[in-house]
């Protein structure tokens, strides 16, 4: 017997899928902010020379990279609840997807910095200008593009990365999903919709990102 | 004037300027040979206090470069510098970056330092180039830029390392050529260079460095042509 589809009661609820897809922009835009304020922080601790800065850098930057996000959203959720800290499922995702962020984004940042050579710091020198000026107006922005793509990339990975979610009853696109789905039977076309949804999600954010560092970066690099 | 006096510089256990003193009188240029490691782009970078020193003074119109009273920010104004490798800002078209020092530095006016930045640029023949991004242009475009964007904060010394060493060999005349146009107007410059026919032609004196001390010094001519040090001797037989 082949398969029946009925979007119907798709439509009906697209409402619903809507305002999940709205949850899940705005917990990975947050997870994104947050993360980047806290990789800033992470990558000048790794870079300098101060020795607990930089253990607890080094450990937040591995535990994050090498464990898979499931593991960190676990513990967010159950891992914490057990020790009787109960964080909304809301808070639990964001916290997970803001810890990877910010290990991911440290090594970006540093790898940016450090990619800079230091005969740019002697050319801004040599014509008189601080040290302000020159992170002002030599080295952040050449280090911006360097890192621009990477950090779009990021972000894609964090608006995907949320659709876990799922797992602690989250209402982001995927949770709503599921819970329409269990409701109608109709899985697959609620899926197919989703689907659908964080490819338009996902696309729009990079064509945006690519509009941006038009206006921003005018110059080679 | 730039005044060094018995200056010593280590780089951890390795000392590589060993007692240098020398004077450059306003006006003066003076070409600076030697082998690698001889302790010549050391001095410069030293002069404009990108480096300290271990040792002894170096003195820029009377001012003690390495006293910590000393605001080395704006000392530098005085001291244009040009490296081997451009170091052209790679984000920001020619034109902006001969006017970026000015205006933020000498905080001029967006036009003044447009009008300085672009005379500078037409003086070293880049008066076509404004709107373009240095990674564009060849080695030697890079290069004048680099010296134009010295030269639009003014300075009263040019200091350049080796600045035609990493250019094609097709391309080393046009930034000589440069360089000669600034002797010819007077202005100040030590030159450290591999170009020995530069050395002979273009500056008043040379000074020959072997090891951290100077060798040799005396008239541009004369130290190229009939050295008198068989150190000088070796290394010139050698460079030809």
């Amino acid at each position: 017997m082949e398969y029946e589809f009925h979007w119907n009661i798709v439509f009906q609820k697209m409402p619903e899928l809507l305002s999940g897809a709205f949850v899940t922009l705005h917990v990975s835009v947050l997870a994104m902010l947050l993360g980047i304020v806290i990789a800033i922080l992470l990558a000048i601790a790794k870079m300098n020379n101060s020795k607990p800065f930089c253990y607890v850098a080094t450990v937040w930057v591995e535990i994050a990279r090498n464990t898979p996000a499931l593991f960190q959203i676990y513990m967010a959720y159950f891992g914490l609840g057990a020790f009787g800290i109960h964080l909304s499922p809301y808070v639990a995702v964001l916290s997970a997807l803001v810890f990877i962020n910010a290990g991911y984004l440290t090594e970006t940042f540093r790898g940016g910095f450090q990619s800079i050579p230091s005969t740019q710091y002697s050319a801004s020198k040599s014509l008189g200008m601080t040290s302000i000026q020159t992170y002002r107006y030599i080295i952040l922005p050449q280090m911006l593009r360097r890192i621009y793509h990477p950090m779009t990339n990021q972000f894609v990975w964090s608006i995907l990365m949320s659709s876990l979610g799922i797992l602690v009853g989250m209402s982001e696109l995927s949770g709503t999903t599921q819970r329409l789905q269990s409701l109608s039977f109709r899985t697959l076309e609620f899926f197919i919709v989703a689907a659908v949804m964080y490819f338009i999600i996902t696309k729009l954010v990079l064509f945006g990102a690519s509009l941006l560092s038009r206006r921003l970066f005018k110059g080679e690099i | 004037m730039i005044s060094v006096q018995n200056v010593h510089k280590s780089f951890g256990d390795l000392e590589v300027l060993k007692g240098v003193s020398l004077d450059v009188p306003n006006g003066e240029v003076l070409s600076v040979i030697g082998g690698s490691g001889s302790g010549k782009s050391t001095l410069l970078y030293c002069i404009n206090a990108i480096e300290t020193i271990n040792s002894g003074k170096i003195l820029v119109d009377d001012v003690d470069v390495h006293s910590k009273d000393t605001n080395k920010d704006k000392l530098r104004q005085k001291l244009g510098m040009v490296f081997q490798h451009f170091n052209a800002f790679p984000h920001m078209t020619v034109l902006e970056n001969a006017a970026l020092a000015p205006r933020i530095v000498k905080k001029m006016s967006k036009e003044e330092a447009i009008e300085i930045a672009k005379k500078e640029l037409e003086h070293v023949g880049l008066g076509d180039k404004f709107d373009v991004y240095p990674t564009r242009m060849s080695g030697g475009q890079q290069q004048r830029l680099a010296i134009a964007r010295a030269l639009a904060m003014k300075p009263d010394f040019m200091l350049l390392d080796e600045v035609t060493s990493a250019l094609d060999p097709e391309l080393v005349g046009e930034v000589l050529d440069t360089l000669r146009l600034l002797a010819d107007e007077g202005m100040t410059m030590i030159c450290v260079t591999h170009e020995m026919g530069f050395a002979r032609d273009v500056s008043d004196r040379v000074a020959y460095f072997h090891q951290g001390v100077i060798a040799e010094i005396g008239e541009a001519k004369q130290v190229i042509t009939e050295p008198q040090n068989p150190l000088t001797q070796k290394f010139l037989s050698k460079v030809r």
